[in-house]
């Protein structure tokens, strides 16, 4: 007998092979979007690459991710945005949207909002416009020193959205925004800053997506952050449709205040891989949040998604459901936790992730959490991963519907749960083409 | 005239053999009840006619309208006319039964023109809603996802709608009196009775004699070890309702091979 055995030494540092090679380029030195990505590039350089020890990444490698071909993204790589894109998801025409496309942007916001005081523009414009409150959100922000992907976010994202509605007014029109890009091995950050004061309500969209290109890697980092005042509501939804050469790391944190409302929706249906942090923060008395997932993968996708509902304040309500459907040799992770602080008594919080594989080579890994630091509290989770169910399947086929159609009524119907949660007939169409294009492949 | 014609039929489920060589003619407009004791293989047969994959036709044959139906798909077999009331009916989450039932009515549609752009929503509805009131059941069940937290009776009554809207020229009921009370096994069988008046044929395998007190069949056949031993009419299930099966084994089992 032969002695095979092989010592495994396990790199503490770092997932990635070879690093990043970019700075950002901070073009009008003294402005405080500038300042504040400076921070977050000194953030940056102090902070290690994610390491599959950590048990947020030990199910998504970045190995294979070569950080140090990147190029920063340059003005040439706008590119048409598909029509589909650009249509309005809700059963209103848009109050506002915002086209970033490349270095081009343009803003369209109707003027009876802009009169009340609605503030939904880049970045850029924020700075000489709405300087107070660009430095309101800016300086209540420190997402960036999460993780090395959220400051790489903040430090390189010279532009995104800044979204602010005033104390008592109440905005009916959804309002949109889209972060289109192009290119091959570029690098890609954006940012999102909502505010809603007190007392008032919005509906905004945000998507992310981009042209497929033939070869290179790209990078996408994104930061969010989102603070409902209290008493208010905010519904929001965002879609990720980035190509399937694209690596989105994204990290989002929604704060709600007392008495107030998020109703949260995801829609994940492209890029290469995703690792998305999303933290649902019930910090007033008497807040409420919602969070709805809807993701399917194929071909060799990997999509991560680390969703936290921390109850941080007595009588929070929480209430979170994901569902995916996969296929080829794609991946899936769902990591949910449920975090009751001690002070947070009377809480109810549910979570539940369920999965359909529908292929044997695809996998889908789901690990739900609760954490309570206080009695009188209710907290229930669930997570499923099943198999599409050949008995359902005959049962169909029975009826005389072709297997096809009889596996496609079947997947439709385990993602009804999540359209049921979705108050816009766009985003319910749209996440039914992507169904039914995705359904082709099986 | 349609018609279901079987010959020395012998299958098996994971290698182990169920029916061993079963013969039966089901001209359309006839009711024929298949009676024996648990484990002879009278499931077996409903679903090798209706194509179910786990089970392996080793020999024999299976006609319909002319047509070798252990050649077809499942889904053929049912546009072809064919229809199995499921002894127990599997639930579909998030679909319901309306969305479910126009999906069956189009397929049916689109097979025979491609071009077809499928039912009117309106016309769907007055149809469903109109089988729906023959079968007692409340306008909101089409809205129900299908069989979710359906009762037995509902999910037997769910059946014989879908028999109703989708017409078949013959249809096979496996046990579909099991589980149903007194009323409901009474609306059921006028449902079935309605569809026999439109020249169906029924291939209706129980246990019971009780739902061929509403639904007279015109023969009765006894199954046992897999294959259909004695045939008559409707007096063949008052007797065995009296006399039990003891007299059946007796004649036959010790010349025929049990399954068991």
């Amino acid at each position: 007998m032969t002695d095979n055995s092989v010592v495994i030494t396990r790199s503490k540092s770092t997932q990635v092979e070879d690093q990043f090679a970019l700075t950002p380029v901070f073009s009008d030195g003294l402005g405080q979007l500038n300042q504040y990505q400076q921070q977050a590039w000194e953030v940056f350089k102090t902070l290690p690459y994610p390491s599959d020890t950590q048990e947020a990444w030990r199910r998504t490698s970045i190995r294979a991710l070569k950080l140090g071909k990147l190029q920063l993204a340059g003005s040439n790589t706008n590119s048409q945005i598909p029509a589909e894109l650009t249509k309005p998801l809700t059963d209103d025409l848009h109050g506002g949207e915002i086209l970033f496309n490349g270095s081009q942007v343009t803003i369209e916001l109707d003027e009876k909002l802009a009169r009340q005081g609605v503030v939904f523009t880049d970045l850029r414009h924020a700075q000489t416009e709405h300087p107070e409150i660009l430095s309101k959100v800016l300086q209540a922000s420190k997402t960036y020193s999460e993780d090395k992907f959220a400051a790489l976010a903040a430090a390189f994202g010279s532009n995104g959205v800044l979204l602010y509605i005033p104390k008592n007014v109440t905005v009916e029109k959804p309002l949109h925004s889209l972060f289109w890009t192009a290119g091959e091995g570029s690098l890609h950050a954006f940012q999102v800053f909502v505010f809603l004061e007190e007392n008032s309500s919005a509906t905004y969209v945000h998507e992310s997506a981009s042209a497929e290109s033939k070869q290179g890697q790209n990078l996408h980092a994104a930061l969010m952050d989102v603070k409902v005042g209290p008493n208010s509501k905010l519904n929001f939804v965002e879609l990720q449709s980035l190509s399937s050469r694209d690596w989105n790391f994204t990290h989002e944190k929604v704060s709600v205040d007392s008495d107030a409302e998020v109703d949260w929706i995801f829609g994940a249906l492209g890029s290469h891989l995703t690792k998305n942090f999303s933290d649902l923060n019930l910090v007033g008395r008497g807040s409420t949040g919602k969070m709805s997932g809807f993701f399917f993968t194929n071909g060799d996708q990997h999509l991560d998604h680390d969703t936290q509902q921390n109850h941080l304040a007595p009588n929070t309500t929480s209430d979170l459901l994901f569902k995916g459907a996969l296929l080829g040799e794609s991946r899936s992770v769902w990591q949910g936790m449920i975090y009751v602080a001690e002070n947070a008594s009377k809480t109810d919080g549910y979570q539940a992730n369920r999965n359909l594989v529908l292929s044997d080579k695809a996998r889908a890994d789901s690990i739900p959490g609760l954490e309570i630091l206080t009695d009188d509290v209710r907290c229930t989770h669930g997570a499923t991963v099943g198999k599409l169910d050949t008995d359902q399947v005959f049962y169909l086929e029975s009826r005389g519907i072709p297997r096809k159609e009889a596996e496609k009524l079947i997947v439709e119907g385990f993602f009804d749960p999540i359209m049921q949660r979705i108050p816009f007939e766009g985003v319910r169409k749209r996440f039914q083409n992507a169904i039914e294009q995705k359904m082709r492949e099986y | 005239m349609s018609e279901l014609d079987i010959h020395d039929l012998k299958v098996s489920i994971e290698g182990k053999q169920i029916l061993n060589g079963v013969n039966l003619n089901v001209k359309q407009g006839e009711v024929h009840a298949i009676m024996g004791p648990n484990g002879t293989g009278k499931s077996t047969l409903a679903y090798t006619l209706m194509g179910h994959p786990s089970y392996t036709v080793n020999s024999g044959s299976a006609t319909f309208k002319g047509q070798n139906l252990l050649d077809l798909a499942v889904d053929e077999r049912s546009r072809l006319g064919l229809f199995l009331a499921f002894q127990y009916p599997v639930s579909i989450p998030g679909v319901t039964v309306a969305n479910f039932l126009r999906t069956a009515v189009n397929a049916r549609r689109k097979a025979l023109n491609p071009e077809d752009k499928g039912i009117a929503i309106p016309e769907f509805r007055k149809l469903l809603m109109e089988k729906m009131s023959i079968l007692k059941m409340d306008s909101s069940f089409a809205g129900r996802y299908l069989n979710e937290g359906f009762s037995g009776g509902e999910k037997k009554r769910a059946e014989v709608l879908q028999m109703a809207i989708l017409q078949p020229e013959i249809a096979i009921l496996d046990e579909t009196d099991s589980g149903l009370d007194i009323d409901a096994l009474r609306i059921v069988s006028e449902g079935v009775n309605l569809l026999r008046s439109q020249n169906i044929g029924v291939l209706l395998i129980t246990h019971y004699q009780r739902m061929l007190n509403y639904i007279k069949p015109d023969v009765v056949h006894i199954m046992m070890g897999g294959a259909i031993v004695e045939s008559g009419g409707a007096d063949l299930a008052l007797h065995l309702e009296e006399q039990g099966y003891d007299w059946v084994r007796e004649k036959y089992e010790n010349g025929t091979p049990s399954v068991n």
